[in-house]
């Protein structure tokens, strides 16, 4: 049962990737500053959970809160909508839309996002254009930037319209939802781990309804999501949320391999890393990517992307392994010339930082994260500096 | 028609009237207490929940003794309504109003607070996002979805208020189109050992009930909607 609309499913990272350049520069134009952005300030204190969270979101691109369960991300989220009554401070682009000290608290309807979390919020007894029509009526004709034919078009959900929620899958119902939210034209989109009830299947399904989003909607998002490979493959920012507070927060990339954070001792470490698609081997089934960061490039199976298509790959700590000498004949395609940065050890494991390039070259290099025993790391002697060549056995690419 | 006499036709006419009205109001004041007895956190919650639900413990007679010492003359409620111009409410049809909607007021409240719960959280707050403020959500979300809990509340408000004797005996009285419902018309009749037209409408009153409850349950039965594509 296939879509019949011609969007992402059919040639899923074409379609996102040949786009996504545009929307850096409208998002750009819309929020010159960072001030621009999403302030928060929020203190809440519930029997056996403590939330105090500073953070500064970007007005532009996917912020993601990340965090494992039960570490206030929700409520952060819910505080944002105006739906969970914390303390502190709320601004999103210069307006206020919480600010305790001065008694100001915008209720819920009054504020200008699209929620949508992770069960089906649809309303049962009216069909989906009806669920549709819902938010979108409610807001003035002047303030409608979104019309219907594009949110239904960006979601594929054509086919729906006369349907009621009960007769759709979990994922139609999502991408309905979203659709809904998105007909308010928010300022902002607020997405509660939208994929977490829905099975693999369900999730590819939806993903590049979401990059796309992204890419021609130029509206901040911001993602909460406990799976790291959502948000590896959606985010650009990221908030580290642990035990109600936040760890860390700064650009995706350079937040996945800080050796400090957690992130780089998860079991699916690894670096994400932008890339631009230099070539592509038609006749082994293989594409070159040029990475966006130092002179290197990596091989990997043959990709959609024409070439010049700015994309982003993945590469796992546990597919990479270091050699000291440039090995010799080898069934590995990309070796590259790293240098050590640092060296984290967790138990019997350790995870190695590796900047690309070798001497001064390593200046601007992109930085890759290899798992090795301590058992090699001892044999090896590695010490920072060290000049290594690291055998990356697998990539993937995320958008 | 010569089933019931003239004076059995105005007990029963006299008895739809009142749980007409009754009902009527009863979805009227009931609907506010439902929904904020569904949404409350207040500690004082158990109590009014108790308080709506009384008249399913307390005799009826227990309830029409208070209610006529309350409204009588010598009453606060009774030198309220004289006070007002209101005259006394014993022995009268308004007195059996309001009897009446206390006396079924769980049968209404209830329901339409268990229907207010099950309107899920979730679906409030996904309108509130979607612009809709609180009067605007209750009307196009919560109403509709309690949709069926508001036909078993009037249902059973009706039903149970033509039912009602206890209080009627003792608040109202027997006056003919005044007070004298069906429950009491009955009761006159056996006490008169005027067998026929007593069990005429006391079977009456067995396929009135069964009728509404038929059609109650037919109404609210689950229905198949989940079809899968």
């Amino acid at each position: 049962m296939s879509e019949p609309d011609p969007g992402p499913r059919r040639s899923v990272g074409a379609a996102s990737a040949a786009i996504r350049a545009v929307p850096r520069s409208i998002a750009a134009e819309a929020a010159p500053t960072e001030n621009n952005g999403i302030d928060l300030a929020l203190q809440l204190a519930r029997p056996g959970f403590q939330l105090d969270v500073q953070a500064q979101l970007p007005a532009q691109g996917i912020t993601a809160l990340f965090g494992p369960s039960g570490c206030g991300k929700t409520t952060v989220l819910r505080a944002l909508a105006g739906l969970e009554r914390a303390a502190g401070r709320v601004a999103v682009a210069g307006s206020v839309w919480q600010d305790d000290a001065q008694r100001c608290f915008v209720p819920p309807h009054r504020r200008p996002v699209g929620y949508v979390i992770q069960e089906s919020a649809l309303f049962p007894h009216l069909d989906v254009r009806r669920n549709l029509d819902y938010g979108q009526r409610r807001i003035p004709a002047a303030e409608r930037r979104i019309p219907l034919d594009q949110a239904v078009a960006l979601l594929g959900i054509g086919r729906l319209l006369e349907r009621r929620p009960a007769g759709l899958s979990g994922g139609e119902r999502q991408r309905v939802a979203i659709a809904r939210a998105l007909l308010t034209s928010p300022r902002l989109l607020l997405l509660d781990e939208p994929l977490a009830a829905l099975d693999a299947a369900r999730k590819a399904e939806i993903l590049p309804y979401l990059e796309r989003l992204h890419a021609e909607l130029a509206m901040p998002i911001v993602y909460v999501s406990h799976a790291l490979d959502e948000v590896t493959r959606l985010a650009d920012h990221l908030v580290l949320m642990a035990e109600g507070r936040v760890q860390a927060q700064g650009a995706l990339v350079d937040l996945v391999v800080r050796p400090d954070l957690p992130l780089a001792s998860a079991d699916d470490a690894g670096a994400v890393l932008p890339a631009v698609v230099a070539e592509h081997d038609r006749a082994h089934r293989l594409s070159h990517l040029r990475l966006a960061q130092g002179s290197q490039g990596l091989w990997i199976g043959e990709v959609a992307q024409p070439v010049g298509a700015v994309v982003r790959v993945r590469v796992l700590a546990r597919d990479v392994s270091v050699v000291r000498e440039p090995p010799g004949a080898t069934s590995i395609l990309n070796v590259l010339p790293v240098t050590l940065q640092h060296l984290r050890r967790d138990d019997a494991v350790v995870t190695l930082g590796l900047r690309t390039g070798h001497g001064p070259a390593i200046d601007g290099g992109a930085l890759l994260l290899a798992r090795i025993t301590l058992r090699s790391a001892e044999r090896l002697a590695l010490r920072p500096g060290d000049a290594l060549y690291a055998q990356v056995k697998g990539a993937a690419m995320m958008r | 028609m010569n089933l019931f006499s003239p004076a059995d036709w105005l007990a029963i006419r006299l008895t739809a009237e009142l749980a007409g009205l009754t009902t009527v109001l009863l979805l009227i004041i009931g609907t506010p207490i439902a929904w904020w007895l569904a949404h409350t956190r207040s500690p004082l919650k158990p109590v009014f929940s108790a308080l709506v639900a009384m008249p399913l413990v307390v005799p009826p007679t227990v309830l029409g003794f208070y209610l006529l010492v309350l409204m009588g003359p010598q009453g606060p409620v009774g030198q309220l309504t004289q006070m007002l111009g209101l005259g006394r409410l014993p022995f009268t049809f308004p007195g059996l109003v309001v009897a009446s909607v206390l006396y079924s007021m769980p049968f209404v409240v209830q329901p339409l607070q268990q229907a207010f719960e099950a309107v899920p959280r979730r679906l409030l707050e996904a309108a509130a996002t979607l612009r809709a403020n609180a009067w605007d959500r209750f009307f196009t979300i919560a109403l509709p979805l309690a949709r069926p809990g508001f036909i078993t509340a009037a249902v059973l408000g009706f039903a149970h208020t033509v039912g009602e004797f206890g209080v009627v005996l003792m608040m109202g009285g027997n006056i003919p189109g005044q007070t004298r419902v069906l429950s009491v018309a009955i009761y006159d009749h056996v006490e008169a050992t005027e067998f026929d037209p007593a069990h005429r409408l006391a079977a009456a009153m067995v396929v009135f009930a069964l009728v509404v409850l038929s059609t109650l349950y037919w109404v609210n039965r689950p229905r198949g909607t989940h079809e899968r594509t």
